[in-house]
């Protein structure tokens, strides 16, 4: 369970950029990729409690899931294959060692408002 | 007002991954070749690393940091090899990250070393996401765990170098299914090198130091010559 580990260094990127930016931030976007070893529900749990008492409690957790693709040394395709538990291609069946997408671990996006008092 | 979105685009590991890239060059240019080990529970790491360093102490100079829970068990073990270890003991946290191994090697000099071992916290989930600065990421996986567990965890087994198979002396007793096995890794990480060793019966253990050796041996050739083992990693992110 490193949810939480995440979930804490997490808050601290969207405070860092929140204050850069003088907003309020209502909604975090995060990409996480089947094979970055983090589960969704596991992060929302522990972001809600890891936001709280900091510049960006209440904002919401927005996870888009990034499934894994692979490229394809055959046909030379980037293909999702059928899942993260048989890696090999959909279209010819070779076997894909590289992956190229699936391991995102990526604060993406936020969604912010600008502060009042920057509008001076 | 309309809220707005700011695109950010930055690894939630970014410190972790920071840090470990600069442990990465500093290892590099010491000339010394470190190798992460990962596992379940009880899958045998610290046997097979006391028994690797008690092999490898007279060739090369060689060290271990090892990650407990609670524990200094592990680093006891392992100092009965005459090799330096210390002991980093995480608490409540499941995994080593790259600050805990920066801080564990204050007391190292790197340059008086060409080998280092960093024995994870027994944990096939977590330890995935945490790059060390290693060059070389070894999953073990001991027959007596199951044949799937490539399947269940491959997330660990896909970041991996090299899988070793280990307590192959009790494989048969216990009706390990050695083809299932392979083929789950293959499934989850095709090409990976699988190794079949036992620590207690020393069965695979020579091409397993062979192994090691001759990637320890590279890390301190020219650059040019270097095998790019930890470059997935580096760029995942």
């Amino acid at each position: 369970m490193h949810e939480l580990s995440i979930a804490v260094e997490l808050v601290e990127a969207a405070c860092e950029r929140a204050a850069e930016l003088d907003a309020r931030v209502e909604v975090v976007h995060v990409r996480l990729g089947q094979l970055a070893g983090v589960i969704p529900a596991a992060l929302e749990f522990c972001f809600e409690a890891a936001a709280a008492g900091t510049a960006i409690e209440g904002a919401r957790l927005a996870i888009e899931e990034m499934p894994v693709t692979v490229r394809c040394p055959a046909c030379g395709g980037e293909p999702r294959p059928a899942s993260p538990q048989l890696l090999r291609c959909p279209d010819c069946g070779a076997p894909t060692p590289e992956v190229v997408g699936g391991r995102e671990l990526e604060l993406f996006a936020l969604e912010v408002h600008e502060n009042a008092a920057s509008h001076r | 007002m309309q809220p707005r979105i700011v695109e950010v685009r930055q690894g939630i590991l970014k410190k972790n991954d920071l840090l470990a890239a600069e442990l990465r060059q500093r290892f590099r240019a010491a000339g010394v070749f470190v190798v992460n080990l990962v596992s379940g529970p009880g899958a045998g790491k610290t046997e097979l690393l006391e028994k690797t360093l008690s092999a490898l102490r007279g060739r090369l100079r060689v060290a271990a940091l090892v990650g407990d829970l609670a524990t200094e068990n592990d680093a006891q073990r392992l100092r009965r090899s005459g090799a330096p270890v210390e002991q980093i003991v995480t608490g409540t946290i499941c995994h080593l990250d790259a600050e805990m191994v920066a801080r564990a090697l204050a007391g190292f000099d790197l340059d008086s070393l060409d080998l280092l071992f960093v024995e994870n916290v027994g944990n096939l989930v977590c330890p995935a996401s945490y790059d060390l600065g290693e060059d070389l990421r070894v999953v073990l996986m001991s027959v007596t765990e199951g044949e799937d567990k490539p399947l269940k965890y491959p997330t660990i087994f896909n970041g991996a170098d090299l899988a070793l198979f280990t307590k192959v002396d009790v494989a048969e007793v216990l009706g390990f299914d050695r083809a299932a096995a392979l083929a789950a890794i293959a499934a989850v990480r095709p090409g990976l090198p699988v190794l079949e060793t036992s620590a207690r019966n020393g069965a695979g253990m020579a091409a397993w130091l062979a192994r090691i050796e001759e990637l320890a041996a590279a890390a301190r050739a020219p650059a040019a010559d270097r095998l790019e083992t930890g470059a997935h990693r580096a760029g995942i992110r």
